[in-house]
């Protein structure tokens, strides 16, 4: 085992895996992530815990994963390229394991500019890092781990157990190139991806195709990304306005059509999980119900996803 | 080039106010090509500033100059006498010009008038782009001569991120995708198999990271 996290023992097992995503408050409130801890409980395998999504400010992923680890969920850390420089980055990241953190989600981040959106001002002043970019990231980790050598050269005494994630977005732009990019996480070293939100079965069926040819659903495991819908315009939006998040026009209509459109979006969604789980190569799920974590548990036991395996205690 | 742009003239006003004889003191070189610092635009700020202090009870002497090359210390000497004759200077070269007068005069207070920008070039009639960041070790060859450094906003060096969308970068639309032109490039150069490659991390010491540059030219010597 590299880290010996639930999520690592369940993928090793073949255990068909579910995250989820915790987005922390933008405030020091323990109670906010206890709450949406009790919602998220036994829904999933592992949780995601956003690092200052969108640029804004919130409590760090750090604490809302140890946070998330006293209310029995075990975290899928994310840290983002933009605010950390690599001493940073390691140093964050012993930390973080010394505290019991055993996955870590690498990612580039939104750009500082994403946070002044509606009513937020956001610091769109900030200045980024970008210090090194989440596929150096990966390798910067796995370096640590399986090395045991800083980035720079020196050692790291004793062990860095940590589960690598990647993010890979199959339907971005330049769309041809996409299933390169994810070779290069992998090859650096992802031990794990979950994939942006998936609606368009058919074009994302044929970007799995184009990774398995490259043999890379076996290098690492893919869970496929699910956002909840929650109404028609969001589903016209993500389309319009998220990227790499295509959306079926027969989807947005039929979203449109219907007289509830929650319960609509919850039907989506689990259909979209049980077709998603017939492409070959797909591992897990996993389901983001952006700021919806009270539906969590209808979606994963409509999928068929309940109840979450045990892993007996070492 | 450099490109600079002019700092608005409320603020310039604002700044100079304190003085009775400021010369405005131009560059022919880069921001005279990018409309901001040349000849003709010393000459419009000048008259600018004459007309915003002509209301002032104590008259005020507007001076122009424009030396060829502000940053190069002998250039600014055919002008040294008009200049040091002055109670200000108001450079509109860009920040190394703008140093470099002050290093010159050390007793004349020096403004700055533009807003250094970027290195980059007049790709458009009416739009400069920023091409260059001056990192200290160029990895154009990698990147199929589009920089990723300068053009990414992001700086990534195995892009594109998931934020490209259409060609177009995820802070605006208005900034194309740097690595969406690379891997273009890559691909119509015949070199597509390069994009698997994984850069590895750069060392900034080569950049402004490592602390202000010099560079030594022995054979340089006279």
């Amino acid at each position: 085992m590299k880290s010996g996290s639930r999520l690592e023992q369940l993928l090793a097992r073949g255990e068909f895996v579910v995250t989820a995503e915790l987005g922390p408050p933008m405030s020091a409130d323990v109670e906010v992530i206890a709450k949406k801890a009790e919602l998220l409980r036994h829904t999933a395998d592992a949780f995601n815990v956003t690092d200052n999504q969108t640029a804004v400010v919130r409590m760090s992923s750090i604490a809302a994963s140890v946070l998330c680890l006293k209310s029995g969920l075990e975290p899928i850390m994310q840290m983002v390229c933009r605010d950390r420089n690599r001493i940073a980055m390691q140093s964050d990241i012993l930390g973080a394991v010394a505290l019991g953190i055993r996955n870590c989600l690498c990612i580039s981040g939104d750009h500082q500019s994403f946070g002044r959106a509606g009513k937020l001002l956001g610091h769109p002043g900030a200045k980024n890092v970008y210090d090194i970019d989440s596929i150096n990231q990966i390798r910067m980790f796995r370096q640590l781990r399986d090395e045991g050598k800083f980035q720079g050269g020196d050692p790291v005494k004793g062990q860095v157990p940590l589960f690598i994630g990647a993010a890979w977005t199959p339907l971005g732009d330049p769309v041809d190139f996409r299933v390169i990019r994810l070779g290069k996480k992998i090859a650096a070293g992802a031990d794990f991806v979950q994939t942006q939100g998936v609606y368009d079965i058919e074009r994302f069926a044929d970007a799995m195709k184009k990774a398995r040819a490259e043999g890379l659903h076996e290098k690492t495991a893919i869970l496929a990304g699910i956002i909840v819908p929650k109404s028609a315009g969001m589903l016209k939006y993500m389309n319009n306005s998220v990227a790499g998040v295509s959306v079926p026009e027969a989807l947005i209509r039929r979203m449109s059509e219907a007289a509830d459109q929650k319960a609509e979006g919850v039907a989506i969604a689990v259909e979209l999980i049980r077709d998603i789980r017939k492409i070959e190569g797909i591992r897990g799920v996993h389901i983001q119900p952006v700021e919806w974590e009270s539906i969590m548990r209808t979606i994963s036991d409509k999928a068929g996803l309940l109840p979450r395996p045990e892993i007996p205690d070492a | 080039m450099i490109v600079a742009q002019r700092k608005p003239l409320s603020e310039i006003i604002t700044k100079m106010e304190a003085y009775k004889k400021i010369i405005v003191a131009g560059c022919e070189t880069c921001v005279a090509e990018c409309h901001a610092g040349g000849r003709k635009e010393v000459e419009l700020l000048a008259s600018q500033l004459r007309i915003a202090f002509s209301q002032k009870m104590a008259p005020v002497e507007i001076a122009e100059c424009c030396i060829e090359r502000q940053c190069e210390p002998e250039m600014i000497e055919p002008c040294s006498e008009q200049i040091m004759a002055q109670e200000a200077v108001l450079s509109i070269a860009c920040g190394i010009g703008v140093q470099q007068m002050a290093e010159r005069f050390p007793n004349l207070p020096v403004f700055p008038g533009l807003n250094t920008t970027f290195l980059g070039t007049h790709a458009k009639p009416t739009q400069w782009e920023e091409r260059c960041a001056g990192c200290g070790n160029c990895v154009l060859d990698l990147t199929a001569g589009i920089c990723p450094i300068a053009r990414c906003s992001k700086s990534l060096l195995n892009g594109p991120c998931g934020g490209a969308q259409d060609g177009k970068c995820e802070v605006s639309d208005d900034i194309p995708c740097a690595w969406a032109e690379i891997v273009e490039r890559m691909t119509k150069c015949g070199k597509r198999d390069q994009l698997r490659q994984i850069i590895p991390c750069k060392e900034w010491n080569t950049a402004r990271d490592g602390g202000p540059r010099r560079l030594i030219h022995e054979e340089a010597a006279p």
